[in-house]
């Protein structure tokens, strides 16, 4: 079997003696280098196994957040005020997208943006960037179709707001994120604001989702939130108060509703508003909201306060005479004066006709501490606290550093500032019987049944008499009045204070109560600045009041208490005025 | 000798069948849970829908609108005082 040539047993190379060690010595190196081999993958696979895998899952594996949707908005009758809808924003990597000219005009043309804005905004070199927020889905799904490389899209949601500029201040706006800015969207941001849920999805290289693979965690969505608004008052408090403000040349009015039973409030407006669905160009002037953040000295809807307290503290009556002539008075080195003369007046007609000299005569029997004391308790200096963005508190000064003068000023409404949320609120001390319940943006299904006592029941039904009788022929405010209901109510028409001095600028303001018999609603109307014929509170606001309240007292479904008389020469007279007897007519109390 | 491949061959039986199980316990929870996903997700579409449906009607129905449809083509008013017949329910 032997065959020529050199076989393998017969190899020169074989026949030298090597060492005996080098064979063990390559063999242990051989097992060291296994067993190392061994324990790193035993290192890699059992002890440091969850570092790797995170690793390998990174590639293909992202957890995205699913946005959840804010709570709606309502009134209290469930009309929708703020609504939020899924829109699309679309963002673009632009190390990806490098688009054909024809394509980029045509992303352009969806998105209605400038070709070179889109070019600039893609050539500059970040990671991310956004193309266009809050795209309406239809137009987010033409840009999807066009199937464009490294232009993706992210779901949001966008806001709207169908009563627009109706309840722009009350509710406010939120931002791009979807966050509160304003008003009650800011108020109540941590119910309203849903949680965003996330979940782990497989992607692929282009980085559309292949698989969802779990849900970590599901959106919770906010809550919903409804309102003590009703839409239908909100809507009559600001047609009238715009047109108030129209007419007389105004810089500025606002109103607000308050039901007196469950201080919940009704409406709020301000003029002038905006349109919280397009807010391109909003100006200061439009964002300001002059019930709660701004403040103004009252002037004469401050007056009945005073009465009230004389009237509590039994110092006079509704009866008790003062002589306010010559309509002139000196305190220290300044001088009060009454518009108009009117010589020996009772407490109801110094606040029927609005005398300041009257005024000051009741308010100087009292200590600075005890007007101190009631204008505390009547809420003003400190804000209401309801939670309301930017809420102002007013000035009240320390007792201490009142000088006569300015007690005296303060009894009419100046030298004290509050704003027209507190205005309104004081007068439930006259509205209820003297206690002062407090206020609500939402709706509530059991109201507080009793506030702080301020006035005797007593007291505060004298005082809703002498409202009346500002309404009543011989009153400033004749113009306040509502057929078929009895009301009542002050008006103020305070100079501005201007770098500290009055100017010749005004505010003319009205706060009433109605219907009287049995109180409903409380109505305080401010007109900052009329420049027209006429800046008397009782021209100005007064009929702002008349109109709110009818429209509102009619929505209430509130009875009518007193006769169905032509109160106006506007109205057509009453053809059926024999039916006016069927209403509970109990005129003069 | 022959029972040691018994016991072998049904502990191989058993390790296969439970693996099967594993894929199709996992088969079966991947197909729940899209099924989940879907109905989560018509759920949201519809919730969607019936949100832009209110405000669709909250547009329509809104108080300026209705007035001026009231005042301009239903030629409606506000009834002057004296029109207005107040009845009062007997206690």
């Amino acid at each position: 079997m032997r065959k020529a040539g050199v076989t393998f047993k017969d190899n020169p190379l074989l026949e030298r003696e090597l060492p005996v060690w080098r064979p063990r010595l390559l063999l242990l190196a051989l097992l060291a280098g296994s067993a190392v081999l061994a324990g790193r993958a035993f290192y890699l696979q059992a002890v440091n196994d969850g570092f790797l895998q995170q690793k390998g899952e990174s590639r293909y594996a992202r957890t995205i957040e699913v946005p959840a949707t804010r709570g709606r908005i309502t009134d209290r009758h469930g009309e929708m005020l703020a609504v939020s809808t899924p829109v699309k924003s679309v963002w673009a990597i632009p190390a990806d997208a490098r688009l054909q000219p024809a394509d980029a005009r045509k992303l352009a043309g969806l998105l209605e943006m400038d070709v070179r804005e889109l070019n600039e905004r893609l050539a500059n070199g970040r990671d991310f960037v956004y193309l266009k927020r809050q795209v309406a889905p239809e137009v987010a799904e033409q840009v999807a179709e066009l199937k464009l490389p490294g232009v993706h899209q992210q779901q949001e949601y966008r806001r709207f707001y169908p009563g627009g500029e109706v309840n722009a201040h009350m509710i406010g706006f939120t931002s791009v994120e979807d966050r509160g800015q304003e008003g009650i969207e800011l108020a109540y941001e941590k119910q309203l604001a849903g949680v965003p849920g996330a979940r782990r999805v497989i992607k692929d290289r282009r980085g559309s989702i292949v698989e969802d693979v779990e849900s970590i965690r599901p959106p919770r969505d906010g809550a919903d939130l409804s309102l003590s608004i009703d839409g239908k008052i909100q809507y009559l408090a600001w047609s009238a108060l715009r047109e108030a403000v129209e007419t007389h040349n105004a810089k500025a009015g606002a109103a607000v509703v308050l039901d007196v039973r469950t201080g919940e409030v009704l409406a709020l407006v301000n003029a002038p508003t905006y349109n919280p669905n397009n807010r391109s160009n909003l100006t200061g002037e439009q964002l300001r909201n002059r019930v709660f953040t701004d403040t103004f000295e009252p002037g004469s809807i401050m007056k009945p306060f005073i009465a009230g307290l004389a009237l509590e503290r039994g110092k006079v009556k509704p009866t008790t005479k003062f002589d306010t002539s010559p309509g002139r008075m000196t305190i220290g080195r300044a001088t009060i004066s009454d518009s108009s003369r009117h010589d020996v007046l009772t407490v109801a007609e110094i606040i029927q006709k609005s005398s300041n000299i009257g005024t000051v005569k009741m308010a100087m029997m009292f200590t600075p501490d005890e007007l101190h004391h009631l204008f505390e308790q009547l809420g003003f200096g400190t804000p209401l606290n309801l939670g309301f963005p930017g809420e102002a508190g007013g000035r009240l000064r320390p007792a201490r550093t009142w000088k006569p003068i300015e007690q005296a000023t303060m009894s009419y409404g100046h030298g004290i500032s509050v704003n027209l949320m507190q205005m309104a609120r004081a007068y439930f001390a006259i509205a209820r019987d003297g206690d002062l319940l407090p206020l609500s943006l939402t709706k509530i299904e059991t109201p507080p049944s009793a506030g702080r006592r301020i006035f005797s029941p007593q007291v505060a039904r004298e005082m809703r008499a002498m409202l009346e009788g500002t309404a009543a022929t011989g009153g400033t405010a004749t113009r306040a009045q509502v057929p078929g209901y009895r009301v009542g109510g002050k008006t103020g028409t305070a100079n501005k204070l201007e770098g500290g001095r009055y100017t010749r600028k005004y505010v003319a303001s009205f706060v009433g109560i109605a219907p009287l018999s049995n109180p409903r609603l409380v109505v305080a109307v401010m007109v900052d600045e009329p420049r027209g014929r006429t800046f008397y509170g009782g021209t100005v606001a007064a009929p702002v009041f008349a109109r709110i309240t009818e429209g509102a007292l009619r929505t209430l479904g509130v009875a009518p208490d007193a006769p169905l008389v032509p109160l106006t020469v506007a109205r057509k007279p009453a053809e059926e005025a024999a039916e006016a007897g069927a209403a509970p007519a109990r005129r003069g109390m | 000798m022959i029972r040691t491949v018994r016991l072998d061959a049904i502990l191989v039986a058993l390790v296969v069948s439970s693996a099967f199980g594993v894929v199709s316990a996992q088969h079966q929870a991947r197909k729940l849970f899209s099924e989940l996903e879907r109905e989560q997700a018509r759920a949201h579409d519809l919730e969607v829908e019936w949100g832009q449906l209110q405000l669709e009607q909250s547009t329509w129905a809104a108080h300026a609108r209705v007035e001026r449809f009231a005042r301009a083509r239903l030629d409606m008013a506000v009834p002057a005082p004296g029109q207005v017949l107040v009845m009062e329910s007997q206690p």
